[in-house]
């Protein structure tokens, strides 16, 4: 359950339109059913009225569409940030990737977002509705009728490890801020150091292999903003668009978190909208968790301006030799 | 008709894995349902079905044609096909099963395409009937009855027993193999399930949605629609909806360079990608509104008009619950069809 | 170690002021290394992107070692320092994933240690030879 309603956010988003503050409003759209909800523009109250929706399924991260608003369109857009997505926003401000004075940035507070395939696991296929009741979900079934849940178990992994509930940046907030919070989001990477190399081999083979190359966790990440990926580029002499060796899996997995390391904030996106269910954040977390061992705690979007640790040094630098060896969990 | 206990239904499916390889949906390591090959001991998943589409036994994502190598002056052109191998898809569901019709108009006309029609000739579809569809089920849209599928064989499940009846020749060789392990009933005995299953389509969320305002001749009527602006706002570009999709049939032909030798192979593509079918002079989609709008009008309008009005989709609902942006087939024809008059 | 004419494939990436003099020096020298290394001469050793290393790998490559000057010595002042921070988290995640660590090593060489490269060569050479053939990382389209 989400602590600031629906209602709050049209209210206040009407206003913004009425003022002439902004023109248009990025938010999230109601679908046909309670968890398919699209990332859209609105641009009357009485739009935001019919279809605006804020509930346990607006995950979306809307911060890289504001690359494509602020290029293309005249005026200010508002844009709603959860705390998480506010990192995406402050790294993309560093990179110079969209216009900040184009964009009114409305902070809303987040309690964690539900993952709907949690809750297919939980209360099986045929799911009509989904009811937020306090910590609990009521989860309409169409054959086995109502299902109750706990909340908290149907949270999305990334919500469940949430490393800050408190925005690093906004033009106004609406509702409580929250903190910075412990997590325990590199558990399930230290297990996997933990584990011997036959062990952690089997385990991504499995993971990889059944990549389809859909380039969703590409396409989604508010990191990936190349122009033209060198994956998708015929002229880079790599772009395959199907796995035809296994080789390419890894190769694609590889390249595409090293090419956010560093700059990765942890969103999670990537593993939300990965059709095959591929944990992909434990690639990003292991450079997160590389990083901060090797070089110092670093959280990627926690300022504007900040310089990435792959674009920076210093002169007693650990060696990749001693980086495997002496910099993991594992001896 | 025929009929084998739900608990022989492992030495039902051993008989058929006697007969030729036997594919079945497993739950993997992700929760989720693939078809796997079928060995003493493999749990069925109990999923309504596989999070990848069937087509793959038929069109897979990525098949070697030929390979070429070269040694002086010669060119030698090697032969590396590999359809040539019986083997049986159990539990295939009633879109899917639609879907290999679909893939067959384009991949069996003249050209036919041999490596398709090699693999369909050698496979068998043992297709099941629905009684727990999901919420984003709709092949009755497009008059798909998921009660009484189409297959090879047709299965039929209900408390105690697993009926079986053919419907083509090749279905009526697998059956006659299967004699020893099951047992001749009427041909009403599916009758209970197949009401059950049909009583259940009715009542589904998305049973309303009708196809009426697409098909053939409608380009004109849908092409410059405003409303693809907004629909294509927020698709990411990605290819999650054409690779899970169990009719999307396009195709890139690439070579590989291995150093050695050339390896000329198919892989799918998307028409959401911003290279597809990128030619001398570009690109003949440069917007993602573009490339949104020509899946949509292939599937709505396009197909029907080049296939007797049939539509190119099945409704089984893989892009509503796998688009990153929840964007799909369904919020499309609800948006465009509610613009127009039937 | 049973005997074996298991002869590993070893790509070098080389820089061109220190390591590739280096390598240059151990010839003018007549020292010798394995012929299993093949020498890729780069203009600097931040110009290898993981990519290269990968596509080692996949054309066959046993084992990839990345050779530069020693920090401080970096003709472009810097460039060896993001080779440095790049290769440590390159091939901590290679070895995240169950890849041999083995393969791949970074070592600095300048251009008058002919006998360091002579030495280092030998040395990677064989310590992939007793790792034997990249499985784990290798393209079976280019084996064939």
């Amino acid at each position: 359950m989400q602590s600031v309603t629906r209602k709050a956010l049209i209210d206040r988003a009407a206003a913004l339109l009425a003022d002439g503050t902004v023109n248009r409003v990025y938010g999230w759209k109601k679908g046909t059913f309670a968890y398919d909800v699209t990332p859209a523009l609105f641009e009357s109250a009485e739009e935001l009225e019919r279809d605006f929706v804020f509930g346990d399924f607006c995950g979306a991260n809307f911060s890289k569409y504001l690359i494509a608003e602020t290029r293309r369109k005249d005026g200010k857009v508002l844009v709603f940030l959860k705390p998480c997505d506010t990192y995406s926003f402050n790294q993309l401000l560093t990179e110079h990737r969209f216009d900040r004075e184009k964009v009114y940035a409305v902070g809303v507070p987040c309690e964690g977002m539900a993952d709907i395939n949690k809750i297919r696991e939980l209360a099986g296929d045929g799911i009509a509705d989904v009811a937020s009741e306090g910590d609990k979900l009521i989860v309409h079934t169409l054959f086995d009728g109502d299902i109750e849940l706990d909340a908290a178990e149907c949270l999305a992994e990334r919500c469940k490890n949430c490393k800050s509930r408190r925005h690093v940046a906004y033009d106004e907030l609406i509702g409580e801020e929250g903190t910075v919070r412990e997590n325990g989001r590199f558990d399930q990477v230290e297990a996997l150091e933990a584990m011997t190399p036959d062990e952690r081999f089997a385990f991504w083979q499995n993971e990889l292999s059944r990549c389809i190359r859909c380039n969703a966790c590409r396409d989604v990440c508010p990191a990936c903003t190349c122009e033209k990926c060198v994956f998708g580029n015929p002229e880079s002499g790599v772009e395959n668009k199907a796995i035809s060796d296994s080789f390419e899996e890894k190769m694609f997995h590889i390249i595409r978190a090293f090419h956010v390391a560093g700059r990765c904030t942890d969103c999670g996106e990537c593993s939300r909208v990965c059709p095959q269910h591929i944990p992909l954040h434990l690639l990003n977390r292991k450079f997160i968790h590389d990083i901060d061992r090797f070089y110092g705690d670093y959280q990627a979007g926690a300022e504007v301006g900040s310089r990435a640790p792959l674009v920076d040094y210093t002169l007693g630098d650990l060696e990749p030799g001693d980086a495997v060896k002496g910099g993991s969990a594992h001896a | 008709m025929r009929k084998c206990l739900l608990e022989k239904k492992n030495a039902l499916l051993a008989a058929m894995a006697a007969v030729s390889k036997l594919y079945v949906p497993v739950d993997g390591a992700d929760k989720q349902a693939a078809f796997a090959e079928w060995a003493e001991g493999t749990e069925l998943s109990k999923k309504l079905n596989t999070n990848r589409s069937a087509k793959d036994f038929f069109f897979p994502q990525s098949e070697d044609m030929m390979k070429f190598r070269v040694s002086g002056k010669k060119l030698e052109i090697v032969d590396t096909r590999s359809e040539h191998e019986d083997f049986i898809l159990f539990g295939v569901r009633a879109c899917d099963v639609k879907s290999f019709a679909i893939l067959d108009t384009v991949f069996l006309v003249d050209p036919i395409d041999t490596y398709y029609a090699n693999r369909r000739a050698h496979g068998t579809v043992v297709s099941m009937a629905c009684t727990r569809p999901a919420e984003t089920c709709f092949c009755g849209t497009f008059g798909i009855d998921a009660s009484d599928p189409a297959g090879d064989v047709v299965c039929w499940e209900d408390e105690t027993y697993l009926y079986l009846t053919a419907k083509t020749e090749k279905g009526e060789k697998l059956l006659a193999a299967l004699e020893a392990v099951t047992e001749p009933c009427g041909d009403d005995a599916a009758d209970g399930v197949k009401a059950l299953a049909k009583a259940r389509q009715e009542k589904l969320p998305l049973a309303e949605l009708k196809p009426d305002a697409f098909g053939g001749g409608k380009t004109d009527a849908f092409f410059n629609d405003p409303a693809w602006q907004s629909l294509s706002e927020a698709c990411l570009g990605c290819g999650t909806c054409t690779f899970v999709c169990p009719t999307c049939q396009c195709y890139d032909i690439k070579d590989y360079d291995t150093g050695k030798e050339v390896i000329r192979f198919r892989c799918w593509d998307s028409c959401m990608y911003s290279d597809f079918t990128k030619m001398a002079h570009g690109t003949n989609r440069p917007t993602q509104l573009q490339r949104f709008r020509q899946r949509f009008m292939h599937k709505l309008v396009y197909y029907p008009e080049n296939n007797g009005g049939v539509f190119g989709c099945v409704g089984c609902g893989r892009c509503l619950s796998r688009c990153p942006i929840s964007m799909n087939i369904v919020k499309v024809m609800q948006k465009l069809g509610g613009n127009k008059d039937a | 170690m049973p005997v074996t004419d298991y002869k590993p494939k070893i790509v070098a990436f080389c820089c061109n002021w220190c390591s590739y003099a280096g390598a240059d020096l151990a010839g003018n020298n007549r020292l010798n290394y394995p012929a299993e290394v093949k020498i890729i001469r780069v203009p600097c050793s931040c110009r290898v992107n993981p990519m290269f290393i990968l596509r080692a790998f996949q054309r066959g490559a046993d084992g990839v070692i990345l050779c530069g000057c020693h920090p401080g010595d970096c003709h472009y002042t810097s460039g060896n320092y993001y080779t440095r921070r790049r290769m440590a988290l390159l091939f901590s995640m290679l070895d995240y994933l169950g890849i041999e660590r083995e393969r791949t090593r970074v070592e600095w060489v300048s251009a008058a240690e002919g006998a360091k490269f002579a030495a280092t060569m030998s040395d990677f050479v064989e310590t992939v030879a007793a790792l034997g053939e990249n499985k784990r990382l290798e393209d079976l389209r280019c084996k064939a």
